[in-house]
């Protein structure tokens, strides 16, 4: 791999990093308006309003950053991009079709799963470093939502990387077959409900419930830092929905997929993407008890039988 | 004994009954899985219907009849009676006038004087929209109009004077049609009053006969003092 190449790769991902978040945002805009009857944004750039974000981008650059005097200084101002570069790199190495991947390891779905939960460490810091009580009850409950959700969001990836015999993503994608939708179906509905927690996306926002906690771990941050962590939110949102589609959905895999495959993949992902924006519309938030119950008492169990049925099948069929 | 024993059968009966009750709704409800399916398709289905918003700088907005907008002053009606400025919560209503005297039209008359408005401003940095002043101005020179886009980039140029309070009579709609079975209003009723009868010119024995039915009051006013001293 030369250098050209390597510029060119990483200037790809970021250009998808940059542009597939704003997207998820403005269908999150204009879905969430028209399912309460609202129309949502419609002057900024003209046509219904598509330029949105980018003005909010503006906006978010001219304010004052400010950091409180009795922040942690340092760890206050680097939280964001803690928060914000490992989705960077989870995205380089999520494939939208079978060469059409910036980094291509073998272990990918490790990769990506390790990456990710580092972004919840922005927030943790974020919240400690802030000096604010919101704040730093905002980190805990995240911390504490992290710490449960992880297990049965790696024990459903371990489950598909199990049924395909692979731990690279791409490899996953090449074992799928439609049969997964059924054998795997436990494993990807877990897979949903811990994304969902890990993003602290509603109904599993605790950490930054502003009924609450203001604005939990983000109460202090102000301009850009600020729009760095709904940045990472985003950005989030489109790397486990590519993940989503990637390994339960068969990412390429559809007509034409040796021409239009990454739009398969980007399609699908996004259809993951609108159902994330669904329910946070239709439902309200648990409270922080239920949380805990329900990844325990309910995830825990199903990932593992879920596990098991996978590994009878492989069994089974080999 | 009883009474004492009451409140401690009360006390599982009602909890006992609330989660009787709870049961009912959960079972109505069906459970927690279709409550959350249902929450889906509500939105699902809100997505899919016409959305209620109005653009509102492209679209004017439907206002409600008797919408409190602005205050518009009819300045011909007023007398400078100031129950208005006296009336109002903050004093945002200023007035200002002189009397000037119209001489007598008729030979040996009265000179009458009459009240001449120079100033009437309202600020409506403070007005609080309360609409009393409206509803104490006896002569109707005070109106409710619906215009609302008046905003000002400086708070002190929200003191308007009279000529633009009168400005915004043309925005004041006709007053909204009487309830069905409401009485007539109150100048209708004057005006359609029939005239009084002429009186018939008095003829001392036809009055005796009419007050006939009458007891005679001087023959009462003795009884007082004898009573009195019992």
């Amino acid at each position: 791999m030369t250098a050209l190449e390597i510029a060119l790769r990483s200037v790809a991902v970021l250009g998808a990093f940059l542009v597939l978040p704003l997207l998820v945002g403005q269908a999150e805009h204009k879905l969430m308006a028209h399912m309460q009857g609202r129309l949502g944004p419609m002057y900024a750039g003209g046509f219904h309003g598509w330029a949105q974000l980018v003005a909010d981008g503006v906006k978010f650059a001219q304010k004052e950053d400010i950091t409180p005097r009795a922040a942690d200084r340092w760890v206050f101002r680097v939280a964001p991009f803690v928060a914000l570069i490992p989705y960077l790199l989870a995205l380089a190495a999520l494939p939208l079709q079978r060469d059409v991947v910036a980094v291509d390891v073998p272990g990918s779905a490790v990769l990506v799963l390790a990456v990710a939960s580092v972004g919840a460490l922005g927030t943790l810091m974020a919240g400690w470093a802030s000096a604010n009580k919101y704040a730093l009850l905002g980190a805990l409950r995240s911390a504490a939502q992290l710490v449960s959700y992880e297990l049965p969001l790696v024990l459903a990836v371990a489950s598909a990387c199990l049924a395909a015999g692979t731990l690279s993503l791409t490899g996953v994608v090449e074992a799928w077959s439609p049969w997964w939708l059924i054998w795997q179906l436990p494993g990807a509905l877990v897979f949903l409900v811990a994304a969902l927690a890990e993003l602290q996306r509603p109904p599993f926002d605790m950490p930054i419930a502003d009924a609450e906690l203001v604005m939990g771990p983000w109460t202090e941050y102000s301009g850009l830092r600020f729009a760095f962590f709904l940045l990472a939110e985003y950005a989030g949102i489109v790397v486990f929905s590519l993940l989503f589609a990637v390994l339960w959905l068969g990412g390429w895999r559809g007509p034409f997929d040796e021409a239009l495959g990454w739009l398969w993949t980007l399609l699908k992902g996004f259809a993951v993407a609108v159902l994330v924006i669904w329910f946070r519309v239709a439902w309200p938030r648990m409270r922080e008890d239920q949380l805990q119950r329900l990844a325990w008492l309910v995830l825990l169990p199903v990932a593992l039988v879920q596990l098991a049925l996978t590994g009878i099948g492989v069994v089974m069929t080999r | 004994m009883t009474e004492r024993h009451e409140p401690k059968h009360e006390a599982p009966r009602e909890t006992a009954r609330a989660e009787k009750a709870s049961n009912e709704k959960a079972s109505k409800s069906g459970g927690l899985l279709p409550g959350i399916l249902k929450g889906l398709a509500t939105t699902a289905k809100t997505a899919t219907q016409r959305t209620h918003t109005h653009e509102y700088p492209d679209v004017a907005p439907d206002l409600p009849p008797r919408s409190r907008g602005v205050i518009a002053l009819l300045e011909e009606n007023c007398t400078s009676c100031m129950l208005c400025a006296r009336e109002c919560p903050d004093w945002c209503i200023y007035i200002d006038s002189h009397k000037e005297t119209i001489p007598a039209t008729t030979e040996g008359g009265r000179d009458r004087q009459r009240n001449v408005l120079d100033r009437f401003a309202i600020d409506f940095s403070l007005c609080m929209y309360c609409g009393i002043c409206i509803e104490v101005c006896p002569f109707d020179a005070l109106f409710w109009s619906p215009q609302f886009e008046y905003a000002e980039t400086d708070i002190r140029d929200l003191l308007h004077e009279k000529d633009r309070l009168g400005g915004w009579m043309e925005t004041v709609p006709p007053p909204p049609a009487l309830d069905e079975r409401a009485a007539e209003p109150a100048e209708v009723t004057a005006a359609n009053k029939p005239p009084r009868a002429a009186r018939a010119p008095r003829e001392p024995g036809a009055a005796r006969e009419t007050r006939a039915p009458r007891e005679p009051r001087t023959p009462r006013e003795p009884r007082a003092p004898r009573e009195r001293p019992t």
